[in-house]
């Protein structure tokens, strides 16, 4: 038991080394690069790209990972490689020089040779050895080898040679690349696939409605996880790029930051604040609705924020996209000679739908934005079906929300489809869309704009009349009344009429204010009146009575002098009295 | 069509190939080089074949000069070797190069362009 759980605790299994491409992408496929100490077989038909792949991993493997390597070449000779790898940008001829590289050349004129009884290819591994020894070398690869099969006439000889070839390189510890061509049904032409087993990759170069894109695929790799579909891939001047985009798993960062819209009140109706950091936003609307100008005005908030963005637009110029956005009051260009703003304009049907991606993967990689606005996102149908163009733009919303950048997208939606459903059938990717939408009315088209979505924020559900003026994007509240949504000059003429009513009632309320004061007024007037003539009588009545008071004093006392009068007589009172 | 006994240098006196006898290629000089790596059977096989067929048909007129590419493998580059044992006919120009261990007689002649291909003179 317990010798049992020690020895559990004690495996660790020992998983494949890999050797680093440091091909754009090609690493993120095969999780790692290529199995390192063992040969793969690199596949595809002519002009593919199979010697530059090659040759880039050599180049990279010297430059980034301090492996030198060796490269035969049965094809083309050394000066013939170094100018072709020149035009990807690596110059060959310094790391020959400086011991990193060796670009061996064999060439086999099958007309000078007679073949006169048994034979190995001995040789060949004698001079790949001394190769790899005299610099020490770690990655190799042979390039085409299949040229043997031609050169020489006892393929029964070859194959045996080869099987011994690989299993040789293998002991050695050399990751190698062999390159072959692709036969017409098989994976090469003489079945090079039975001795190079561990790891298969596939170029591909095809034509589909006249457009053509480079694709590869692994078609094998044991002993590893790898990305089994097929990846597009480009080749320009700074090498190859493969296109990793369809990831597997769901795991986008997520920001609770937000980034404002670049318009005040589209901010307000998105909770205040605008979208959040890197969520994808949708910008759908018929021609002419201002979609552009929306996007734009996204972007000048990023570069004012000293954040990076890149505008892809396949129907405007550079140019005129600066020039169309300045006369709204958008300044592109300030920002795209400070090296914020990075454009690519290209025909939609230049390259192929992949080929479009594979170019906005490796500017994404290279430039590193916080933004990124694709105008429109449905040129895209224009090169490629429906469900390629919809595989194909997932796997670029994917990968850009993976990478937490912003992306700002318009889409184009053709007069007479439902507003509420996109052309490219991404909408269920999109986290904020906005809809704008024209609103015809009384013989004019106005815009209006309205928040069809926006995850995880309060938003309005008002519809807002949209105006591209002088001093860039104005949103104004529609006129929402009995007549139904107005727009437009309509609005303008609603809102006049509201306005005069407004002020037609404050004139009626300022007049009756004056009237009742006027009112007051005169009622003070007699109030003051009335009061007086009270005040009047009253002393009247005041008068009189005190009068009359005084009378009746002025009796008493005249009583009370009679009285006396008589008393001084003395009965006389009594007599009068009696008298009386 | 009697093959085997019938010779004539590569280049000269083609038109009248049929008389040409062994001698009168004698004026011009044979260099050879056989590439071999180490000493294995093969490499062995290929040298006494080598030896045989030269005494046999370029009697005094030759040079071999055996390269043991295990000793010097930097030379395998100079004379674009490939397979072993390879045989170079450095002289009389033009180069030729003849894989293999020489066993078959015929296919050394056709490949040093003593003979033709389809088994006619030259």
């Amino acid at each position: 038991m317990n010798k049992n759980s020690t020895r559990i605790k004690k495996v660790k299994l020992p998983t494949l080394k890999k050797s680093s491409t440091g091909i754009n992408g090609f690493d993120e496929i095969t999780l790692g690069g290529l199995p390192q100490g063992r040969p793969t077989l690199v596949s595809g038909a002519a002009g593919c790209g199979k010697t530059l792949f090659a040759m880039e991993f050599l180049v990279r493997g010297v430059t980034q990972f301090n492996e030198p390597g060796v490269f035969i070449a049965f094809e083309e000779n050394a000066k013939e490689l170094t100018e072709n790898a020149a035009s990807l940008g690596f110059e060959l001829e310094h790391l020959i020089k400086s011991k990193k590289l060796i670009v061996d050349f064999i060439s086999i004129d099958r007309s000078e040779i007679e073949e006169t009884g048994e034979y190995d290819l001995e040789a060949l591994f004698i001079r790949i050895d001394y190769a790899i020894r005299s610099i020490g070398a770690k990655r190799i690869v042979l390039d085409t080898l299949e040229a043997l099969f031609s050169a020489l006439p006892n393929d029964f000889i070859i194959r045996a040679e080869l099987r011994r070839l690989f299993r040789w390189l293998k002991d050695r510890g050399m990751t190698a690349i062999i390159t072959a061509e692709k036969g017409v049904n098989t994976l090469t032409r003489h079945g090079l696939e039975e001795y190079v087993s561990d790891c298969v990759i596939v170029l591909d170069h095809r034509v589909s409605e006249q457009i053509s894109t480079r694709r590869l695929r692994v078609l094998k790799y044991r002993g590893s996880k790898h990305g089994t579909n097929e990846y597009p891939f480009l080749i320009d001047d700074a090498g190859f790029t493969v296109m990793p985009i369809t990831s597997v798993e769901m795991e986008h960062k997520v920001s609770n930051e937000r980034v404002s819209t670049g318009v005040k009140k589209l901010d307000d109706m998105l909770g205040g604040k605008g979208y959040f950091r890197g969520s994808s936003v949708l910008i759908s609307g018929t021609a002419g609705t201002g979609k552009t100008s929306l996007a734009a005005s996204a972007a000048i908030v990023f570069c004012s924020n000293n954040e990076k963005c890149i505008y892809v637009s396949f129907e405007e110029s550079k140019a005129q996209i600066i020039r169309n956005m300045g006369s709204i009051g958008l300044d592109l260009k300030q920002w795209e000679s400070k090296g914020l703003l990075k454009f690519y304009n290209s025909r939609a049907t230049h390259y192929g739908i992949e080929m479009h991606l594979a170019i906005i993967y490796k500017m994404i990689v290279e430039f590193k934005p916080g933004l990124i606005i694709i105008d429109p996102l449905t040129t895209f149908l224009s090169v490629g079906t429906f469900m390629d163009v919809k595989a194909m733009v997932m796997r670029l919303v994917d990968y850009i929300k993976n990478n937490g950048i912003t992306a700002v997208f318009t889409s184009l939606t053709s007069g007479g489809s439902s507003l509420e459903e996109t052309d490219v059938g991404i909408s269920s990717l999109i986290d904020t869309w906005l809809l704008l939408k024209d609103i015809e009315q009384n013989g004019e088209r106005n815009r209006g704009i309205y928040i069809l979505k926006s995850r995880g924020m309060r938003h309005s559900n008002q519809v807002r009349e949209f105006l591209l003026t002088d001093n860039g994007i104005i949103l104004r509240e529609v006129y929402l009344g009995s007549a139904g949504v107005l727009t437009g000059s309509s609005r303008i003429v609603q809102e006049k009429m509201d306005e005069e009513k407004f002020i037609e009632s404050q004139l009626e309320i300022d007049n009756l204010t004056k009237n009742l004061q006027r009112h007051k007024r005169v009622l003070e007037v007699r109030v003051e009146e009335l009061k007086a003539e009270y005040e009047s009588m009253e002393d009247e009545v005041i008068r009189k009575i005190k009068l009359n008071k005084d009378k009746l004093q002025r009796r008493k006392k005249e009583r009370e002098q009679i009285a006396e009068s008589r008393k001084v007589g003395a009965n006389g009172s009594e007599s009068k009295r009696k008298g009386g | 069509m009697d093959n085997s006994k019938k010779k004539k240098a590569a280049l000269k006196n083609s038109k009248n190939g049929n008389s040409i006898k062994k001698s009168e290629i004698k004026k011009e000089k044979w260099e050879l080089k056989l590439y071999v790596a180490g000493q294995t059977p093969r490499s062995l096989a290929a040298f006494s074949n080598l030896k045989k067929f030269c005494d046999e048909h370029l009697k005094g007129q030759y040079k071999i000069k055996v390269i043991d590419l295990l000793a010097k493998p930097q030379l395998a580059k100079g004379d674009e070797i490939v397979a072993l044992p390879t045989l170079v006919r450095k002289l009389p120009q033009p180069i030729r190069r003849i894989i293999g261990d020489l066993s078959n007689v015929e296919k050394v002649l056709v490949g040093l362009q003593m003979k033709s291909r389809n088994g006619f003179y030259k």
